[in-house]
């Protein structure tokens, strides 16, 4: 199985790296954007089968460590 | 006074504050290692500033779970004092000692230059030796050094005079202009709502002597001794 975990920052929280890749977008002629987020991308490899029990660790794992919940949300997908 | 220095993978501040507690103010310090599991006879932390781990991850997750922060959990749990500088702010919030949490600079860049603080709460461990609205000289070098916290947490933490240093003009404005990296509130420190832990991304170690073109940062040690040693009489 495979946990695949996205972090992002929270809306509250100011993403000056989104910010200054928006304006690099608009700079070489990208149009239409209306905002830029910049996360990570975290993937797991685990072993055994049982999602459900993989989802709760790696959820724990992901308020836990993998994210800040004072500054970031994170999404837990298992495959 | 017997000062503990934690020491991680990464920590490069932690030699500059052992020689200025000892050499330039008189006192023990010796250096503990992030595997360590106990404080043993110490009356005081500091935790430095470097890149713990790299920066891995996130500034200071991965050093919160080391074995000697469950040990400085329980010291500052029974009213230990403990100084978080620059990596070492961040790991205290990242262990949820401090409120908030220290992100991206608001204009990217890595900054390294000499900024002003106003002091706020002078009735803190950290800060008895400079009365409100005292004016310090210290240098920061931080690349995520933007301190967030949600709206009520802020609101909390300035009618607890929690925030204990704001970014300022050499006239003592927090103005827009001073703040060197977005910070709400031009917050530079603040400590816990118990007051005996406290965290700041300047460093104090770095402007505790006049060879090192200031010497502002020794009235935030010397605070802490002066704390102590009252603690120790009484």
């Amino acid at each position: 199985m495979k946990a695949k975990i996205t972090v992002t920052p929270k809306k509250a929280v100011l993403d000056p790296q989104g910010k200054t890749v928006q304006t690099a977008l608009e700079h070489i002629g990208f149009t239409g954007i209306k905002d830029v987020r910049i996360g990570k991308y975290i993937e797991i490899e685990l072993e055994g089968t049982d999602r459900e029990a993989a989802l709760k660790s790696i959820s724990q794992a992901s308020h836990k460590i993998l994210s800040n919940p004072v500054i970031e949300d994170y999404s837990v997908e298992i495959e | 006074m017997n000062f503990s220095v934690l020491q991680f993978p990464g920590s490069n501040c932690d030699q500059d504050c052992v020689h200025v507690l000892k050499n330039v103010l008189g006192h023990n310090a010796r250096l503990l290692w992030h595997k360590d599991t106990s404080l043993g006879d110490t009356d005081a932390v500091i935790v430095p500033g470097g890149f713990s781990y790299g920066d891995y991850l996130r500034t200071g997750a991965i050093a919160r779970y080391s074995n000697i922060m469950a040990a400085v959990k329980q010291f500052a749990d029974r009213g230990g004092l403990v100084l978080g500088i620059c990596n070492g702010f961040q790991i205290l919030c990242e262990a949820g000692l401090l409120p908030g949490a220290l992100i991206r600079n608001k204009g990217i860049s890595f900054r390294c230059e000499f900024v002003w603080l106003r002091t706020g709460n002078p009735d803190t461990p950290f800060t008895c030796k400079a009365p409100e609205g005292t004016l310090l000289r210290i240098p920061i070098a931080h690349g995520e050094g933007c301190y967030f916290a949600d709206a009520e947490t802020l609101k909390q933490m300035e009618e607890n005079g929690q925030i204990l240093w704001r970014y300022c003009d050499r006239h003592g404005n927090t103005t827009p202009e001073s703040n060197p990296n977005g910070s709400l509130l031009n917050i530079a420190g603040i400590c816990n709502a118990q007051k005996n832990v406290a965290g700041l991304m300047p460093h104090p170690e770095r402007a505790s002597e006049k060879i090192l073109s200031g010497h502002d940062g020794r009235i935030l040690l010397e605070s802490m001794v002066q704390f102590l040693e009252n603690r120790k009489r009484s």
